[in-house]
């Protein structure tokens, strides 16, 4: 199968260069047959994609160790559900997940736009090929999923325990599925600047997808955020690591640009300011997919393929050098129809939006690059720290959560102190009235966390009377009961109110990070059983070690040390907390002579004990004492070294036994953490009002079922 | 005013408005970056107090425990010349001997004291080259 795989990956290749001459050439030629022969080797390549992406999934589900992807990847251990999620952790099969995601997703435009923007969409065809066969040339000739093992190992390394989790499972198809959706605005872009149709024709047919890329995009990150938290020991959901700033800016770009389209939409101006956004946007996402292979930055993570640094570097800059070209050499097609009558209104709340939002991204990018930027200029690689990063996000970030109360609220052109009063005067009267009660409350002791309650509230006031507002203006039109108001007005402004829902979960969300960072009280503490600590007003006891072998069919897939937490508040019980130190066997278990040796000296993982609510986190995390642990390993290990397996397993038994029953001492993470909660909340209200707004409207879909029956008609006609 | 003077006077505000703050971005990250440096150039030239972010391998069998500090040697990527460095606070999951790690850290006296919660360790699998030996 590996070789049908491998002849897939060809194919696609060949299919993709096919493509791209047909598409040119039809464009050119004027011949529709090659156009649209151009688009179906999208198809085309859709199918070898997934017929490739099949036979490494199926390889991984039935742990084939000859695939060398397979064996350096996963294990018989492996739980299932991870086996077949353990194909994007690879290098490779994480560019073939890239080709698939993107072909699947061009497929879909192409076809809905098969017969609209003919003379845009054949340039974009070529493009999104273009990135097709980058890909599948990276697949072919530099990190192929199907090179394969003459003689099969009997076990695979593993999936590494750290990514046992199912966000992150899900953290990299979405992530992807937002980088490849970006391909898509920006195919279009460059084929509406090529033909010089620069009108919002194809930001129109696109809008969609931008929408789905910001979407998905936002909650990949916000998946590898919630990852962070529950399954590293840290407690954290965001470094500042450059992986991480890596999927933050397309993301940054990208809302930008969801918000100045309006603009461009509405009256016809930022034109070369939106196609900016949506080059650079599809560019830093490619950058994006770099980076993390790259090796360039110190990260969190080890990229060890460097190899894959040159193509990338050359795309790159062909991407950068030919959004340059095409912008300034359409710059007079791309001037504005009109000129900013007043800052007192949409167009400027949405251009200061942008501008932060821009600014955000700079200083993101900045800081991500600074340790190359250092060494270009002083010949010393510098790294600047998450304070550096906060110093200018936090107040960035406030000004955009206000700015996101004040856009939607605004009118176009120019709007009067009238307007502005009637529709800021509420929501900043309840802006005031939370300043008023937390100051009652005495949270003062951070003024950025303090203010950006406060823009929150103001912002949360505003979505709720717009609500209130449309949902009344229904039932007076319709005498519609309040709640099939207020489906029916969500119904039929999907986009305006799928935006005031994002901007919803935003403020929830924003106030989950301000509270969260500012009144969180962490403690590094060493306990042994019986001890105490105190942390934000709670005693945590160390109750009792746990020790367990945890195994996944006949085989042992992990060890676990932990401890049994009690936690009380002014003496009452307020929860237990459970946590665990996972120890994974290395492949070979027995290759030093010892079991003990084989499970001790595999990856180690944090298995979280965490109380989750609404108003606060109880977290914890446990490291038994190497110190005391290793003591008793090393006297098991020598005793038992070269011993039968058996007898080896029998002393793992009896050293667990030691670990539940002796006062080892361990160190443990407590964290308090008040609305983190708020964090996750604030995301899936995101994600529910990105689909809102994704959604078509019943009557858009009405009439494109009408214009296309009108369509029919007309060609019976004209044949009849 | 004539709206075009108006609106060359508000680009020449927004543009130096942008410069300036381009500038103090510049400025700050120099000020307040801390050099990434290997253990051979940490011993070769280290300020007492300066803030350095040591990047290499942690040594085989130098990871002990004293208190609520780990102590531990780095060494070069491709050497063998190592620092000690002492962590207070939880260590990250995949930190053991071998991995390469980063950190912050300052010198005091003999050693090198690393910053709270900046030790990073380098996640050991993901896209990096695994050799099948280890199979």
């Amino acid at each position: 199968m590996a070789t049908v795989g491998q002849a897939c990956l060809i194919l696609a290749l060949l299919t993709c260069v096919y493509g791209i001459v047909a598409s040119l050439y039809g464009a050119r030629a004027g011949r529709r047959d090659w156009v649209d022969s151009g688009r179906r080797a999208v198809y085309a390549l859709a199918f070898l994609a997934i017929v490739s992406f099949a036979i490494l999934v199926s390889a991984f589900l039935r742990s084939d160790f000859h695939y060398e992807v397979v064996a350096t990847h996963s294990s018989t251990t492996t739980p299932a559900f991870y086996r077949a999620a353990a194909a994007w952790s690879s290098q490779e099969g994480s560019l073939l997940l890239w080709v698939l995601l993107l072909s699947l997703w061009s497929s879909v435009v192409l076809f809905l736009v098969r017969r609209h923007l003919r003379d845009v969409a054949p340039y974009a065809t070529a493009v999104l090929l273009g990135f097709g066969a980058f890909f599948t040339g990276l697949l072919v000739f530099a990190a192929t999923p199907f090179k394969t093992m003459a003689v099969a190992p009997p076990e695979g390394t593993g999936l590494d325990p750290l990514l046992r989790h199912p966000s992150m499972m899900i953290h990299p198809p979405m992530l992807y599925s937002g980088y490849t959706l970006w391909a898509i605005p920006f195919a279009f872009a460059v084929g509406a600047l090529i033909v010089r149709r620069v009108d919002a024709d194809w930001i129109r047919a696109t809008r969609r997808f931008a929408l789905a890329a910001w979407c998905f995009l936002g909650i990949g990150i916000l998946l590898g955020a919630r990852w962070s938290y529950a399954e590293l020991g840290w407690g954290g959901y965001w470094a500042w690591d450059p992986v991480e700033n890596a999927s933050l800016l397309p993301w940054l770009t990208g809302t930008a640009f969801i918000h100045s389209v309006m603009v461009q939409e509405k009256r016809g101006m930022l034109k070369v300011w939106n196609v900016s956004l949506v080059l650079a946007t599809g560019t830093l996402a490619v950058l994006g997919t770099f980076l993390v292979r790259s090796g360039i930055l110190d990260s969190i993570h080890a990229f060890g393929a460097s190899t894959l640094g040159a193509p990338f570097v050359i795309l790159i800059g062909l991407m950068i050098a030919g959004g340059i070209y095409l912008v300034v050499s359409r710059r007079a097609l791309l001037a504005s129809e009109h000129k900013l009558d007043s800052l007192l209104s949409r167009e400027a709340a949405f251009l200061g939006n942008n501008l932060v939002l821009v600014g955000l991204a700079f200083v993101v990018f900045w800081g991500t690059f600074f340790p190359l930027i250092s060494e270009a200029v002083t010949g010393t690689k510098a790294a600047v720290g998450p304070p550096w990063f906060n110093r200018y996000t936090v107040p960035l970030a406030l000004v955009l959560v206000l700015l996101s109360g004040i856009g939607p609220v605004i009118a176009w052109r120019r709007a009067t102190w009238a307007n502005a009063r009637r529709n800021l005067l509420a929501p900043t009267a309840a802006a005031l009235a939370v300043l008023a009660a937390l100051l009652a409350f005495g949270v003062t002791k951070s003024a950025t966390s303090l203010a950006m309650f406060v823009f929150a509230a103001f912002t949360v006031a505003v979505v709720v009377q717009e609500f209130a507002r449309g949902v009344a203006a229904r039932r007076a039109m319709a005498r519609e009961g309040p709640l099939r108001a207020l489906v029916s007005l969500v119904q039929r402004n999907r986009r305006r109110y799928g935006g005031y829902t994002v901007h919803l979960g935003m403020a929830v969300l924003f106030v989950g990070v301000a509270a969260s960072t500012a009144f969180q009280h962490a403690r590094d503490v060493r306990l042994t059983p019986g001890t105490t600590a105190t942390v934000g007003g709670y005693q945590v006891k160390y109750v009792r070690a746990t020790a367990r072998p945890v195994y996944r069919g006949e085989r042992l897939e992990r060890v676990a040390l932990g401890a049994v937490l009690d936690v009380r508040k002014d003496g009452r019980h307020v929860t237990t907390l459970r946590t665990e130190r996972g120890y994974y066997p290395s492949a070979a278990p027995f290759a030093s002579g010892s079991l003990i040796r084989g499970i001790f000296d595999g990856d180690a993982t944090s298995e979280v004990g965490m109380k989750a609510g609404l108003t606060r986190d109880l977290w914890t995390a446990i490291q038994p004492d190497p110190e005391y642990l290793n003591k008793v390993i090393d006297a098991t290990a020598a005793k038992t070294a070269g011993k039968p397996p058996a007898q080896q397993a029998q002393a793992v038994g009896r050293l667990l036994s030691v670990y539940r029953q002796g006062a080892f001492p361990a160190q443990f993470r407590i964290i308090s953490s008040p609305l983190v909660s708020w964090i996750w909340l604030g995301g899936i209200i995101v994600f529910a009002g990105g689909l809102i707004a994704l959604w078509p409207a019943p009557d858009a879909a009405r009439r494109r079922v009408t214009a296309g029956y009108a369509a029919r008609v007309a060609r019976e006609l004209g044949r009849a | 005013m004539d709206p075009s003077r108006k609106r060359r006077i508000r680009l020449v505000v927004a543009l130096s408005a942008a410069v300036i703050l381009a500038g103090a971005l510049a400025y700050t990250s120099f000020s307040a970056s801390s050099a990434a440096v290997s253990p051979s150039r940490l011993l070769a030239s280290a300020d007492t107090g300066h803030s350095y972010q040591l990047t290499g391998k942690v040594v085989d069998g130098s990871i002990s425990r004293h208190g609520d500090a780990t102590l531990f040697r780095v060494r070069d990527r491709n050497g063998s010349a190592s620092v000690p460095v002492r962590y207070v606070g939880a260590v990250p999951d995949p930190f053991r001997d071998g991995r390469e790690v980063i950190v912050t850290v300052r010198k005091r006296g003999a050693t090198f004291v690393g910053e709270k919660d900046s030790l990073v360790t380098k996640c050991p699998s993901k896209f990096t080259d695994k050799p099948t030996s280890k199979t």
